[in-house]
């Protein structure tokens, strides 16, 4: 059975807008994909916690506060922390390119600048998802041990 | 990376049933995503200790907003808690959109609390089988109560009784009168019914018609089914809900019905899973897709009829079946 692509969306922080982050929700649901809305004013460590319990396979992060340079790297931080690096961060908002740059350095795969058009984001989860996947089989099967999810 | 095979390995198991977050969710996706039923053969000697409540009704009822608060009721007798809220997959894309946890934020951190957004994918008759499988793996996990809550209702989703020792169906006013819970097979199903959003108006009258409603079924079934008004946002009657789930539980024990129901539900359980199994089967093998097509233009023009094509492949299978004994 194809395993489904299970996303969540969070809303860090303070900012009280998240048509954004609802309208790129119902695109990747409309792409196929399984994903979990946690709703505004989450913590980091909710967000988190949350992408561990529903076993995701990318957290992306909407901010519009200006306050991606600190939540970004302390998602990072707390997914190390839980030993949960394979979950690939993404993100977007309403962050200046050079903040993007910096942050795709620190460990955020993937930045997306405001106006991206929803099927670039489908198509580069669908593509790195994909290459995830395919990663862990192999090692799997390596590992003596036929089985797998996919 | 940390994503090892967790098909069967004992270290994961002990890791399991000691209730590992990061565990219980790779293995709910395995079973989730696998027809191979291993891991479930594992973990099944370590289950039956959970309490299942079940929580269903219509879309918007307040469902998700109560699961909140009766968690946070039951924390505080220093219960595990598993939860699984389930929302429509989207027959066009299969995708789905899963907002149970906007409701839930106050359990998000919890130690105690596991939440886990399921979901329905293609399931044809009933809760989704997969529930059933996660539901067992939350069992495993050394859970005290597992919270079901299904999508909102239509007809396929009665058989959430068949998972649950107590079932809440939750209506509100605007749901209509009683009469429509009652055509939807709602109440056949409830152990407790919760009218939920008493804030607003009509409230009591639906309280009345349900009570009219239930009088001629308490006098049957030896268990008074309580009818209960709670404002799931402002915490009000739920002290109230709780303390009928626990009592609908003793009645359960006291009466010895709490084993008979599990045996009931296995045995259902065990019909499905071979009817599933059997289906999976003649789809893959036996049923030709390509010669039914072409038979397919004769039953188009009426020179066949679906009835006699039925008939005879199910025969010529039973036969075949019986010949080989
Ligand atoms: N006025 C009022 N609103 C409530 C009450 N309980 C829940 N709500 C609101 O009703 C809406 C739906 O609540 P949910 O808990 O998401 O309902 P649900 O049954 O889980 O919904 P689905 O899972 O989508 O079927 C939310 O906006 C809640 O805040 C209540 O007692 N009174
Ligand atoms: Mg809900």
């Amino acid at each position: 059975m194809d395993r489904k692509i299970r996303v969540i969306i969070g809303k860090p922080g303070l900012d009280g807008h998240d048509r954004g982050a609802k309208v790129v929700a119902a695109a990747l649901r409309d792409a196929g994909m399984e994903v979990i809305y946690t709703g505004l004013h989450q913590t980091c460590e909710s967000i988190v916690e949350a992408a561990i319990q529903e076993d995701v396979d990318i957290i992306g992060l909407s901010i519009l506060s200006g306050a991606h340079m600190t939540i970004f790297p302390k998602v990072l931080n707390l997914l190390k922390k839980k030993r949960a690096e394979d979950i690939i961060l993404t993100g977007g908002g309403i962050i200046p390119e050079e903040d993007m740059k910096k942050l795709e350095k620190k460990g955020v795969k993937k930045m997306f600048g405001p106006g991206t058009p929803t099927t670039e984001i489908v198509d580069w989860i669908n593509e790195n998802v994909r290459a995830k996947s395919k990663k862990t089989k192999t090692k799997k099967i390596k590992k003596k041990t036929g089985k797998n999810r996919s | 990376m940390k994503n090892e095979d967790i098909s069967i390995k004992m270290n994961s198991l002990k890791k399991l049933l000691k209730g590992d977050k990061r565990i219980i969710a790779q293995t709910i996706s395995a079973v989730e995503n696998d027809t191979n039923t291993k891991i479930l053969e594992t973990i099944f000697p370590y289950t039956g200790k959970a309490y299942h409540i079940g929580i269903t009704g219509p879309p918007g009822a307040g469902k998700s907003t109560l699961v909140n608060v009766i968690a946070k009721k039951l924390l505080e007798k220093n219960n595990k808690i598993g939860i699984i809220a389930v929302d429509p997959t989207s027959p066009f894309s299969g995708g789905a959109l899963l907002g149970d946890r906007v409701r839930m934020t106050d359990l998000a951190l919890q130690k105690n609390v596991f939440i886990r957004s399921m979901a329905s994918r293609g399931s044809l008759g009933g809760l989704a089988s997969k529930t059933k499988d996660a539901a067992l793996v939350l069992d495993a996990s050394g859970m005290d109560y597992v919270l079901i809550e299904t999508i909102g209702v239509g007809q396929v989703e009665l058989d959430i009784a068949q998972v649950c020792d107590t079932t809440v169906v939750i209506l509100v006013p605007e749901s209509g009168d009683s009469i429509q819970a009652m055509k939807a097979g709602l109440l056949e199903i409830a152990d407790i019914i919760v009218v939920n959003k008493g804030d607003r108006e009509g409230c009591d009258r639906l309280i009345m018609e349900l009570k009219f409603a239930f009088e001629l079924r308490d006098k049957q079934a030896g268990w008074h089914f309580p009818i209960l008004k709670t404002i799931a946002t402002e915490n009000k009657g739920i002290e109230e809900l709780v303390s009928a789930i626990d009592s609908h539980r003793a009645y359960l024990h006291k009466s010895g019905k709490l084993e008979d129901e599990r045996k009931g539900k296995l045995m259902l359980r065990i019909h499905e899973l071979i009817e599933e199994k059997i289906r999976a089967h003649l789809k893959e093998k036996i049923i030709k897709e390509d010669e039914l097509k072409i038979m397919i233009d004769k039953v188009y023009k009426r020179k066949l009829n679906p009835y006699r094509i039925a008939s005879n492949i199910a025969k010529g299978i039973i036969k075949s079946q019986t010949r080989r004994k």
